[in-house]
């Protein structure tokens, strides 16, 4: 691996001002993002700033939400009493993600933190703008079969990898942020950016910010479900993914919140699905036809490439069974 | 073998003269980098500095000292001759690596050595007491757990860890949260009863 210097923060406001000191410098949590990276010459951080030490690892509840510490790591926050039982969502994609190894290091800030898997960003033999401003993009004309088909520009058309990030967009979180000019909440769809002209910023956290949690507001919803297709079963990132939270009373669906997964840059609401669902009965019989229609609007505009046309047809197909099995099973 | 009664060597191994040559040449062109101690909060170790390490490996107490960018993995292999953990991909893809840190599986390979300062760490050469095996490779033996046995020790941490988190009910939930170990000689279904065996006995882990 690169050498790199090596820092381990005592405090947050210690952390921050080193991140804010050197410019080539970054944080490490969990790591297994990160060193992944630095062990194939993807990032090359000069220095490196040891944040495992800070404060940052509980779950809190009160009326108006559920907060969750930064370096809680993904296991603890998927079988957490408060996540399994006021936002059950959140602790299904969390599962759905990596493995129980990766689970136990991986942290909630680092998995918002983490990025794109796309094969051309991970090898340094190809262009890839989003790790090389300028160099290219490869994966446009190569071998696109895991890419975006929504937000992607012509510098850029990698997805986000994450499962949690997904659950978090549908959930209306916010990211608790500290920097040296003070604390700040970024509201989750505000977080993560699209690729545009600047692929090499995966979102809007400014240098020598620091992600310290994240909002989860209390809602009414009281059906979940949070559907992965993969590659194979378990262990593997999502072609495509929706995670929906549905609020179903005296039979017909209050609200709705859903977000797609594996198709852009940036987890992918879906608005004008949500809206239409509301008022639905939540019937069995008769939902069949209104969703079909509703998933197939929500799959138009979908701009695909030479091998990830599949998309919209898995896409609608996703949105269709993950609103199913969140209403009757 | 350097045993008391040999000479003391002059002659340097390649592997050290090189790492020592190498370290004197980057620190000759490094610009100073070296803070003093406690202005962020903690020293900060330079490119070749090795720092102290305190660990707990295997019930046993050990001061160490690495560089910032030895995995717990290369330290345990490398410097410890713990050669029972395994690097298969070395990228967090194929659990090979697979040890306990406080009790939680992880990826040793994806987890930098000073990152782990003060933690217990339990590696599958602290499973057996004396001669006697642990039931979870009594199991593996058993079963057939494995073919050629190059994932059984990442398999064997896996699987006593699945069990304490009580993710081993059924086969379907044990052939899940086992899912972050490849066997390539696909020794699955005789893994999987293995460790429904162990949950089943109900032994102390």
């Amino acid at each position: 691996m690169i050498n790199f210097e090596y820092i381990r923060a005592a405090s947050a406001k210690g952390a921050i001002d080193a991140r804010t000191k050197n410019a080539a410098s970054q944080f490490i949590a969990g790591g297994t993002n990160l060193v992944d990276l630095m062990k194939k010459g993807v990032t090359t951080p000069q220095r490196l700033i040891d944040i495992n030490g800070l404060p940052l690892n509980t779950i809190t509840h009160d009326a108006k939400g559920l907060t969750i510490g930064a370096l809680v790591p993904n296991s603890a926050a998927a079988d957490h009493e408060l996540v399994k039982t006021k936002f059950p969502l959140l602790s299904m994609a969390l599962n759905a993600g990596a493995s129980a190894q990766l689970r136990n290091m991986a942290t909630v800030g680092g998995n918002i933190m983490q990025r794109t898997r796309c094969s051309y960003f991970y090898d340094t033999t190809m262009p890839c703008n989003k790790r090389q401003p300028g160099s290219g993009c490869g994966a446009k004309d190569g071998y696109n079969r895991m890419h975006a088909i929504f937000g992607a520009s012509d510098k850029c058309i990698a997805v986000h990898p994450s499962d949690m990030c997904v659950a978090l967009a549908a959930l209306n979180a916010t990211v608790l942020v500290s920097g040296s000019k003070g604390d700040k909440k970024i509201p989750f769809a505000d977080f993560h950016r699209l690729p545009g002209s600047t692929p090499e910023l995966d979102n809007n956290l400014q240098p020598g910010e620091l992600i310290t949690g994240v909002h989860l507001p209390a809602n009414n919803f009281n059906k979940y479900y949070y559907l992965k297709i993969r590659d194979r079963l378990s262990y593997a990132f999502a072609l495509v993914s929706v995670a929906v939270a549905l609020e179903v009373k005296d039979g017909v669906i209050k609200s709705a919140a859903m977000a797609m997964g594996g198709v852009a840059h940036k987890p992918w609401r879906l608005k004008e699905a949500e809206e239409r669902l509301v008022s639905l009965a939540a019937n069995k019989e008769t939902i069949g036809q209104p969703l079909e229609s509703i998933a197939t609007a929500a799959m138009q505009g979908a701009n695909t490439y030479a091998h990830n046309g599949y998309k919209v047809k898995l896409g609608k197909a996703a949105i269709r069974e993950a609103v199913t099995r969140a209403l009757f099973s | 073998m350097h045993t008391d009664d040999q000479q003391p060597c002059h002659n340097e191994g390649r592997r050290n003269f090189l790492k020592q040559s190498t370290a004197i040449a980057a620190l000759a062109t490094m610009t100073p980098m070296l803070a003093k101690a406690g202005e962020y909060d903690e020293h900060i170790a330079g490119y070749f500095e090795k720092i102290p390490l305190h660990l707990e490996i295997n019930g046993k107490a050990y001061d160490l000292s690495v560089e910032p960018r030895v995995t717990l993995l290369d330290m345990l292999r490398e410097q410890l001759g713990l050669t029972g953990t395994k690097k298969g991909c070395d990228h967090g893809q194929c659990g090979c690596c697979t040890v306990h840190v406080d009790g939680r599986r992880i990826n040793s390979c994806l987890s930098l050595a000073v990152t782990n300062e003060g933690k217990k760490i339990t590696t599958i050469e602290g499973l057996a007491k004396g001669d006697e095996l642990h039931p979870m490779q009594e199991a593996f033996m058993k079963h057939d757990g494995f073919q050629c046995g190059y994932c059984t020790p990442g398999q064997i941490m896996s699987a006593i860890a699945c069990i304490k988190e009580g993710h081993a009910d059924t086969p379907e939930d044990i052939r899940e949260y086992m899912s972050g170990n490849i066997c390539r000689c696909g020794a699955y279904p005789n893994i999987v009863d293995a460790v429904m065996e162990v949950k089943k006995g109900g032994q102390a882990l």
